[in-house]
């Protein structure tokens, strides 16, 4: 069986929620690199595994997927079984519906209130050549500070965010997560102790060990 | 069994969202109001319903759930009746799932906020903000009209979960003046008369408190 295939950069965050997925059920994948630089994002090539121009786009076979969250839940589908991982706990409604109210506060709620610090104080200096703009980052930490309130909240309950288990909506949060670390505010997480110490069981993972080292905080 | 207690306003698009999932699968439910004017989503009894303070929540017997995508899967996967809206192989159905929630939604929601329901509540639109999401919709919905030149619906040859979750923005943005990104697309307009022609979610718009002049 052919390896499947992640096209984008390993660094990217998407990419990594992708990467991290497949390395929990173990399967073999190959990373392709898209050039940013020479536009290969929006060649006709790229532009016919993702229509809008992003990365990841995904092939296993003929099967050619985009959409970060999609291609990961593919990816558990797939593998899962004979991996004997069950991070979407589909086979139980009530664990899956906990499981899917957590995706979708990693993707509206808690993502838009931390990336903003993340592009600001690393990506854009980087790779655009512009300053931080602080206003955006105090903004967002604000915002951040409420959404920890409830993550501090919840994890007091439970070791996991759907549950008393690592799900797929744990995974979702550790790119980003993994970036914010390596701005100056990473200590804002000090004020949280079971958001930290969540994040801390993450982060020793192997598998997140493993794509965190082709994440460098200094780029 | 308690009812189902849908809480948020009548009006709002993410409630709709799930009323429009509700209907399709014929179940019954109340809209239990939650007024954002008065800051009720803040209080501590909704509060305890979702913690994030947003609007819709679900009760559906001990089960509550917030966001209402989740709580779109939920009522899908849960309820065999009616059409199949998580068919399997899933793949692309996933993807498009995303494509909405990633590349419709941040724009849609904007310009729907701006268009409608600001003025709803005494304000007006700006106009800065409205052509920078209109131009953005519209390269997505150039996306949406190759991909249903190919395709019936979002994920292939049936109706399922991700037309669904489009349908309740759609709605409102044809009540804007900027209904023509849709009106103007061929297979966009066509995939768009198709799936608000079906009779659940005719009875879904029927419960929703347009005034008069929209």
């Amino acid at each position: 069986m052919a390896p499947v295939k992640v096209f984008g950069p390993a660094m990217s965050t998407n990419v990594a929620r992708v990467l991290v997925c497949l390395e929990e059920v173990g399967a073999e994948y190959e990373v392709v690199n898209i050039d940013f630089q020479a536009m290969e994002h929006k060649s006709p090539e790229h532009l016919a595994r993702n229509p809008f121009g992003q990365i990841p786009a995904f092939q296993d076979g003929d099967i050619v997927l985009f959409e970060s969250r999609a291609i990961a839940k593919y990816v558990l589908r797939k593998y899962s079984k004979s991996a004997g991982v069950d991070l979407l706990r589909e086979g139980d409604l009530k664990e899956a519906a906990m499981v899917d109210v957590w995706t979708e506060v990693e993707a509206h709620t808690y993502n838009p209130a931390l990336s903003p610090v993340v592009y600001e104080c690393l990506i854009y200096p980087a790779m655009r050549g512009v300053p931080t703009n602080q206003k955006v980052v105090e903004e967002s930490l604000e915002k951040l500070k409420k959404v920890l309130d409830v993550y501090e909240a919840r994890l007091s309950k439970h070791d996991y965010l759907a549950g008393d288990f690592l799900s797929f909506a744990d995974l979702n949060h550790f790119p980003y997560t993994h970036y914010f670390m390596g701005t100056p505010h990473a200590s804002l997480f000090d004020a949280y102790p079971h958001v930290k110490a969540w994040w801390e069981r993450l982060a020793a993972r192997p598998s997140v060990k493993k794509i965190s080292a082709n994440m460098p905080l200094k780029f | 069994m308690a009812p189902r207690k849908l809480y948020g306003m009548p009006l709002s698009p993410n409630v709709v969202r799930v009323a429009a999932a509700l209907n399709e699968k014929g179940l019954d439910f109340e809209i239990v109001p939650v007024d954002l004017r008065t800051g009720a989503h803040k209080q501590p009894e909704f509060l305890a319903l979702n913690p994030f303070g947003q609007i819709p929540a679900l009760q559906d017997g001990d089960e509550v759930l917030y966001e209402s995508r989740a709580i779109n899967r939920y009522i899908a996967t849960k309820y065999t009746e009616g059409p199949e809206l998580l068919p399997t192989p899933s793949a692309k159905l996933e993807v498009w799932l995303e494509v909405e929630s990633h590349h419709f939604y941040p724009h849609v929601s904007p310009l729907v906020f701006q268009l409608l329901i600001k003025p709803m509540l005494g304000g007006a639109a700006d106009p800065v903000v409205v052509d920078k999401h209109a131009h953005e919709l519209a390269r997505v919905l150039d996306v949406y009209e190759t991909h249903l030149a190919q395709n019936k619906y979002l994920a292939g040859d049936a109706f399922t979960l991700a037309d669904l979750n489009h349908m309740s923005y759609l709605f409102c943005l044809s009540k804007t003046p900027k209904a023509d990104l849709v009106a103007s697309r061929p297979h966009v307009k066509a995939w768009w008369d198709d799936i608000s022609a079906r009779p659940a979610f005719q009875k879904t718009v029927a419960a929703i408190p347009f005034p008069p002049s929209a």
